[in-house]
């Protein structure tokens, strides 16, 4: 017991060093003060149709928020935007305190993300991809890493197939032990869930909440499933038309529109039904 | 502790993100990516070998039935085989950077890419040292075979074939920056360009034939193209065992300025992917 808790703390040990350098090297350590993602007004144009409408919000380090909106509601896009995928029209993303439109390598090291929207290389192997993606993100002990979150995703018994030969739920899988590899601090995930099996899913979702929990990362996540949004999100920031129509904490939320489940707000706000505040002088005007 | 529980405590140990080495590490990453790409087809390395060797045995053969003629040129020792495995040069290192490229968004896998910590110019680093590699894997057995065949020895070039090497696959990074740049902001819709983008400069850089062929207007456009000096480098070196050293240099000039527009090209397309949010849409 005692060696092999030796060596995790010399490993730890090292890893706080190197990180300590190279953060060091960055100069002013961007995130002393800074949150992981502050966004103001931030705004994208496709020609005359606008994606994402001014959109401002923080998140605090150790929280877990969901970008919940319908589809077209400008969740991916803002997503792509935090990641530097996209170019804002207006307004500015800072993951760290970094510029993402400038200054993205200095915090990259630090974030990941899982999107459906992109895949690792079918013909290499579960352990080929992950092996690229350590030298990517620049993990010194690339092999005891991979042995390590892949055992944790169960994904171990995977690591010499094809990667294009996994089902949904493996690729799903391989896709979050490919986030994880690097440790992030701050975890983006598009529709993390999509596709897979209730099962699957709230397997994944409890993997997800545990990875949150034991680390003190931050996670945002866009997605229209609202059970996941209840079940890991401790904020709410609800997307309709590109703009933020809700802040608020999934409790909060339910609570202040009068349904049950997030599922009943969901369809409040994209049906267009107001707050029952809202809706009882609407009522008594148009009464009179 | 178990070493089951042990296992899972394993944290990544981080290296710093930037610096040479840094970059380095990267590069080497996704060349290793592109070596177990090769590895896991049998196909795709036969096919690296295939098509350049039916093109050196149809034009090996032509050169040996021309060598019976009266014909001077003809006659010349090996030059149509010659023009041949340096055509390849240039047009097997352009395929082998920017189909590399175009299997990233084949595979849906640029956006993971992009949002690594991989610079873009490390991206065109490791296409253009996978480029080098692939040809080596193609054209070191043609030009062997070419040997044993017709006798042909392309070493006999001397030392100009070591500066033709660097003309031409210089020319091929300028022309693959350029395709891929086109494809990040057009799509896979645009990836007949990856294909055919080469062969426009056939007829342009006298791969066969000599610049005074060419119409009078049309051979500044030839001489303008840094392959045309390493073709006419070679029938002059072949034919008549002489070699100005002033026309290499004319074409490193030139390459430089074409791989500049090359990389200038890219990214600017890269940027105007970011811009119009296609990055996100790549793939088949």
């Amino acid at each position: 017991m005692s060696h092999n808790s030796d060596k995790a703390g010399a490993q730890r040990k090292a890893m706080d060093e190197t990180t300590g350098s190279f953060r060091k090297e960055l100069g002013a350590s961007p995130d002393a003060a800074s949150p992981p993602v502050a966004v103001r007004d931030l705004t994208k144009r496709y020609g005359s149709v606008t994606a994402v409408d001014h959109i401002s919000f923080t998140i605090e380090a150790g929280t877990t928020v969901a970008l919940l909106g319908g589809n077209g509601a400008g969740k991916t896009t803002t997503i792509a935007m935090l990641l530097g995928l996209i170019m804002p029209s207006a307004g500015e993303v800072r993951v760290f305190g970094a510029d993402m439109s400038r200054n993205r390598y200095d915090v990259a090291q630090r974030l990941n993300f899982q999107s459906p929207y992109v895949d690792l290389p079918a013909r290499l192997t579960v352990e080929q991809n992950l092996t690229v993606y350590a030298g990517l993100y620049g993990i010194a002990n690339a092999a005891e890493r991979i042995a390590c979150v892949s055992e944790h995703l169960q994904i171990d018994t995977l690591l010499d197939r094809p990667t294009g030969k996994l089902s949904a739920g493996q690729k799903t899988r391989v896709g979050l032990a490919k986030a994880l590899l690097n440790a992030p601090e701050l975890l983006l995930l598009d529709e993390p869930t999509a596709s897979l099996d209730p099962d699957t899913a709230d397997w994944i979702r409890h993997k997800l909440k545990d990875y949150a929990r034991s680390r003190n990362a931050t996670l945002l996540l866009a997605s229209h499933n609202m059970a996941e949004v209840e079940r890991l999100a401790d904020r709410v920031i609800l997307l309709q038309a590109g703009r933020i129509i809700e802040d608020e904490t999934p409790k909060a939320l339910i609570a202040s529109y009068g349904g049950e489940t997030l599922e009943d707000v969901f369809l409040d706000v994209v049906r267009g039904r107001c707050k029952p505040e809202e809706a009882e002088p609407e009522q008594a005007r148009r009464a009179s | 502790m178990t070493a089951r529980q042990a296992m899972r405590d394993v944290e990544p140990v981080l290296l710093p993100p930037n610096g040479i080495d840094a970059s380095l590490r990267r590069m080497a990453a996704l060349v290793r990516r592109y070596i177990y790409l090769l590895r896991s087809s049998g196909v795709r390395l036969v096919e690296l070998i295939y098509w350049p060797f039916l093109q050196m045995l149809t034009w090996g053969f032509l050169q040996k039935y021309l060598a019976g003629t009266q014909n001077p040129y003809a006659q010349g020792a090996g030059v149509l085989i010659g023009s041949v495995l340096l055509w390849d040069i240039l047009f097997r290192s352009k395929i082998g950077f920017s189909t590399t490229f175009i299997e990233e968004m084949w595979s849906r896998n640029l956006g993971n890419l992009l949002t690594s910590p991989l610079r873009p110019y490390e991206l065109v680093a490791a296409l253009s040292l996978w480029s080098i590699i692939r040809l080596g894997v193609s054209m070191v057995p043609v030009a062997v075979a070419a040997f044993f065949i017709f006798g042909f020895n392309l070493l006999d070039l001397g030392l100009a074939l070591a500066a033709f090497f660097c003309v031409l696959v210089l020319t091929s990074w300028s022309l693959g920056l350029i395709s891929a740049g086109v494809i990040l902001r057009y799509g896979l819709g645009a990836e007949e360009l990856a294909w055919s983008l080469a062969f426009l400069l056939l007829p342009l850089c006298c791969v066969y034939y000599p610049v005074s062929v060419l119409p009078d207007w049309l051979q500044p456009v030839a001489l303008a193209l840094p392959p045309t000096h390493v073709f006419e480098g070679m029938r002059s070196i072949l034919l008549h065992n002489t070699f100005d050293p002033m026309d290499l240099w004319w074409a490193l000039g030139l390459n430089a300025i074409y791989l500049a527009v090359g990389y200038a090209t890219f990214s600017w397309f890269l940027g105007s992917a970011r811009v119009n949010g296609t990055l996100l849409q790549l793939g088949e």
